[in-house]
């Protein structure tokens, strides 16, 4: 992919979106050693507006709003990273399978991830945390669950178009043991559009987990965190609006920064916009079985 | 037409994706039936909590059909679920298809504004931009459009009560408080908010899709002729492209009407509007096993439903797919 970058950097929107992500990754990564007090001390009383001891003010509770927020913000980006890596990886896992068995096994897995897709996934995620509990586990094997079957697809298309090259019928002549083909010689072959997929699913990873976060289904009080922090803190909006409009702007930042960036790398990896990126839209993260879209032509002209 | 109809590849296509459709409603009555059983403890435990007297456990042990095994359970319960009756709510007592009545008819307005508003302008806007591709409008309206596309709904909507409704300005109410049970239609200015939040939520997907489409058909060499023989360019846009580039957006729609069955939820909580969205998520803290389970039974339907008619739609307009299969 490296050779990709100096490309990737000449789209502006790319450039923008390095920015962003850079911004709230020193944020996150930088955060939790400059915090000035602990998240979890009262300080003060509710809300107070900004002042000396608290630069952003006190939230709901009287803590230090500039505290929670530094600290509020590297586990939502480290359970994004690993939801969307398990969903990619077993999105990609079943794909190739599909892909390269052909026949049955393809029909059987195919047809069992249209069933999944099936499902309105918020709704899925609201039914099990309700009954599970709000358990971090199940939110990032929930969120994981939902990718697989989109990255599942992707992965099954590319894998029918490298399982045609010669090197993979030289491996088979060989007697290369199937398995084995499968991770040494397809999965590194259809490492691109698997990279451009994770990046858009990232994107809807941090969309999700911030949201059940928000809805109070995700991460738990008292623990310092910006989806919870919006909800917590909104009736106090009129007094000391930092603990909502910095969360805010931070999930907004995030989530525009890591979907320019993911969209660019699709165009600069393909020379055009594959069809997966208008998973970018919202209504497409959950549709039914794939369609050919007209979508796909048209979006790269931008660029072009 | 050689062969008989019912024999058509086209039929047999729709056919495979109804039984599929249907099949994948099984599964999720199946799977929110299953997912109720798995509550720790038993429902009739959870309800009445530890203070109830044995008698009574076992009185609504037996209203909830819980002293039967689980097979029979799911037979009844889906069988009065087809019928109309989905159960009582194990919080005020009352039918659960009364309560969900009310919200749904609310859930159905907004659904309806947000289409009503927000599908034009995105036909709209799609249109201009496709018109004026590689333009400085065109450029920063398909950058704005993917920024929006990545924001989670609930920012957006913060967002909006920060702008409009607390910090900055104070023309509209925050939230849209009203006795659960009232129409929406008592206080009109609760529903701007909502259905903002909403269409900037549905506006990207089907801005780029209308931009792309309008481009493949501007490209045509039917326009291209058009555009020879001097016709005027509103002309050929309206008249001639429009029509053309139009069928993939009735598949937009129904997604973007899937979409909203689930992102109905989370706005509707934001906003305190007393919705479908809001029912559920009130069920879900209370634990009223009925009510969850006929709420995600029925987003769930709806969602299956307009996915299919989007499936079924994009086979009928698509003519490659149409010819792929005969």
């Amino acid at each position: 992919m490296s050779r990709h970058v100096p490309r990737l950097l000449a789209i502006g929107s790319a450039r923008i979106g390095s920015i962003l992500l850079a911004l709230v990754l020193a944020i996150t990564v930088l955060g939790p050693a400059l915090a000035p007090l602990s998240p979890l001390d009262f300080i003060g009383t509710p809300f107070q507006a900004p002042n000396a001891h608290a630069w952003l003010g006190t939230d709901v509770l009287g803590r230090d709003v500039l505290s929670r927020l530094l600290l509020g913000g590297y586990r939502i980006l480290g359970l994004s990273a690993l939801a969307t890596v398990l969903g990619v990886l077993a999105g990609a896992l079943l794909g190739m399978t599909a892909g390269y068995a052909k026949g049955a096994a393809d029909e059987i897995i195919m047809r069992l991830l249209d069933v999944v897709l099936a499902f309105p996934q918020i709704i899925l995620a609201l039914l099990f945390v309700s009954i599970i509990g709000p358990e971090l586990w199940l939110i990032v094997l929930i969120v994981a669950g939902f990718h697989a079957p989109q990255v599942a697809r992707v992965a099954r298309a590319a894998t029918l178009r490298v399982a045609e090259e010669d090197y993979i019928r030289f491996a088979e002549t060989i007697g290369m043991s199937r398995l084995k083909i499968l991770i040494q010689e397809i999965f590194p072959n259809i490492l691109t559009p698997l990279i451009v997929e994770a990046g858009l699913r990232f994107t809807y990873s941090i969309a999700l987990i911030a949201g059940l976060n928000f809805l109070g289904l995700g991460t738990q009080p008292p623990t310092a965190d910006w989806g919870l922090m919006i909800n917590e803190n909104r009736i106090g909006l009129a007094t000391n609006p930092w603990p909502v409009v910095i969360p805010v702007l931070l999930i907004a930042l995030l989530t525009i920064g890591t979907n320019l960036l993911a969209d660019a790398l699709g165009r600069v990896a393909f020379g055009r916009v594959e069809a997966g990126s208008d998973e970018a839209g919202r209504a497409a993260r959950n549709r039914g079985p794939a369609l050919p879209r007209a979508d796909s032509a048209g979006v790269a002209e931008v660029q072009a | 037409m050689s062969r008989p109809f019912f024999r058509h590849p086209l039929l047999q296509l729709l056919v495979r994706r109804v039984l599929l459709g249907l099949f994948s409603l099984l599964l999720v009555s199946i799977v929110v039936f299953a997912a109720t059983q798995m509550l720790p403890g038993d429902a009739a435990r959870a309800v009445i909590g530890r203070g109830g007297s044995p008698d009574h456990l076992e009185a609504l042990r037996h209203q909830l059909h819980l002293d039967l095994p689980a097979v029979t359970q799911y037979r009844l319960w889906l069988g009065g679920f087809l019928s109309g009756d989905a159960g009582t709510s194990l919080v005020n007592g009352r039918p659960v298809i009364e309560s969900i009545a009310v919200r749904l008819v609310n859930s159905f307005t907004l659904l309806v504004l947000v289409l009503l508003i927000g599908i034009p302008l995105a036909i709209g806007l799609g249109i201009v931009a496709a018109v004026r591709r590689n333009t400085a409008l065109d450029t920063v309206s398909s950058v704005v459009a993917l920024a929006l596309a990545a924001i989670p709904e609930f920012v957006i909507g913060i967002a909006l009560i920060v702008f409009f409704a607390t910090v900055v300005l104070h023309w509209l109410p925050p939230v849209s408080m009203v006795r659960p049970g009232t129409s929406v239609f008592a206080r009109p200015l609760n529903l701007v908010l909502p259905v903002a939040t909403l269409i900037i939520a549905i506006f990207p997907y089907s801005f780029r899709m209308i931009r792309a489409s309008m481009i493949d058909v501007l490209d045509s060499e039917y326009i291209e002729m058009a555009t020879l023989k001097g016709l005027s360019r509103r002309r050929i846009v309206l008249l001639h492209a429009l029509p053309n580039a139009i069928a993939p957006t009735i598949q937009a729609i129904a997604l973007t009407c899937g979409y909203l069955a689930g992102g109905c939820v989370v706005v509707e909580f934001v906003f305190g509007f007393p919705g479908i969205g809001q029912g559920l998520v009130n069920a879900v803290l209370a634990r009223d096993i009925p009510y969850i389970q006929c709420t995600v039974l029925l987003l769930a339907a709806f969602y299956v439903v307009v996915n299919l008619l989007a499936d079924l739609v994009a086979i009928l307009v698509t003519p490659k797919l149409r010819s792929a299969v005969s």
